[in-house]
């Protein structure tokens, strides 16, 4: 008879309280993927370092002055939208031979003489004031690495036909080695 | 037993027994992917937009630095965990980070530095040194996704 008289509990209710938690969940929930441009510090070099004698043409200087101007190559005034072309120019250029004596048989630069000769000889330096603004940084700091991004995406397309991004590990190694290895230095800024 | 017999002829209603189980499905799927907020900023910061943006992966190897405008105090101020703290703390910090992570994750570790469109160089440069000295290495600048040019406004 007791067994009987117990009564089923009342699992209508049941949904309203998932409903409520399930409520309290979709509004603490944040879905965010941290994006943001990643670069690796160069390691801390010893005081006496003797740094490596570099030619001028090799060298694409882009200073940033505290009022956010551009200045590239000590003698051009540019802004941020021209610089990805004008990096691109400069790392394409193909002028001249790599350390080992080989052409840069996938340039479509000018094969000018007085810039770069190789892509593995180009260097980017990059010289900001303490007091330029963060945005301006990082918007030049994207110029630069698009101006990679476009040139590997290009010789990517062009060897395999799929972006860079599309690439297997290997491939993607030998070109960020080979043929358009990324070289930006940053100098201190200037106070 | 009549009671049982008095069925309603026509349409039966849907049956809501099982929207229990499909609520508690969403309920554990929400419950799973939620992250808390670790730390309240105490700065505020608003992140500049970039195009070449790679996602963070392992978010249990990335440590944060908030770089950012605070209420009360002047110039661009630097959070570590739950402080505003100084330049000189971000050696601590990071060896706090690396204490906490596993022997062979350390060489992984990347510091994610999330800085006001606003602040100069000069604070991001100071703490690169730092970093570099300690040789964290590996850095990341927080941006949003979009076009770099709309960081500036000419």
């Amino acid at each position: 008879m007791a067994r009987r008289d117990t009564p089923e509990i009342n699992a209508g209710s049941m949904a309203d309280i998932a409903f409520l938690l399930l409520i309290f969940f979709l509004v603490t929930t944040t879905m965010d993927v941290d994006t943001g441009i990643s670069r690796k510090l160069p390691e801390k070099q010893p005081e006496d370092i003797v740094p490596p004698v570099l030619k001028e043409k090799n060298v694409f200087e882009v200073n940033i002055n505290r009022n956010n101007e551009i200045l590239v190559e000590g003698d051009q005034f540019m802004k941020v939208d021209q610089l990805r072309e004008a990096a691109m120019k400069f790392i394409d250029n193909g002028g001249g031979k790599d350390a080992d004596g080989n052409d840069c048989t996938w340039c479509k630069g000018d094969k000018d003489l007085t810039s770069s000769d190789h892509p593995k000889k180009a260097i980017i330096s990059l010289q900001s004031d303490r007091g330029t603004s963060y945005a301006t940084y990082i918007a030049v700091q994207n110029e630069l690495v698009g101006a990679y991004t476009v040139l590997r995406n290009r010789y990517a397309n062009e060897k395999f036909g799929k972006d860079f991004d599309r690439l297997s590990n290997e491939q993607q190694k030998v070109i960020q080695t080979d043929i358009y290895p990324q070289i930006i230095s940053e100098a201190e800024p200037t106070k | 037993m009549s009671k049982f017999q008095k069925k309603k002829k026509g349409m039966p209603g849907i049956s809501t027994a099982s929207l229990p189980d499909i609520v508690f499905m969403l309920l554990f799927f929400f419950m799973v992917t939620t992250v808390m907020r670790e730390t309240t900023l105490k700065v505020q910061f608003k992140l500049p937009q970039a195009t070449e943006v790679k996602k963070l992966e392992k978010k249990s190897l990335v440590s944060y630095i908030y770089v950012g405008k605070a209420k009360d105090l002047p110039g661009d101020q630097i959070q570590l965990n739950d402080r505003i703290s100084s330049v000189k703390d971000v050696k601590t910090f990071i060896f706090g980070e690396r204490a906490t992570r596993k022997e062979e994750d350390i060489p992984y570790l990347t510091t994610s530095i999330k800085a006001d469109m606003e602040a100069n160089v000069g604070t991001i440069t100071d703490i690169k040194i730092e970093l570099r000295d300690i040789n964290a290495l590996k850095i990341n600048y927080s941006t949003r996704k979009g076009s770099a040019l709309d960081n500036i406004k000419n």
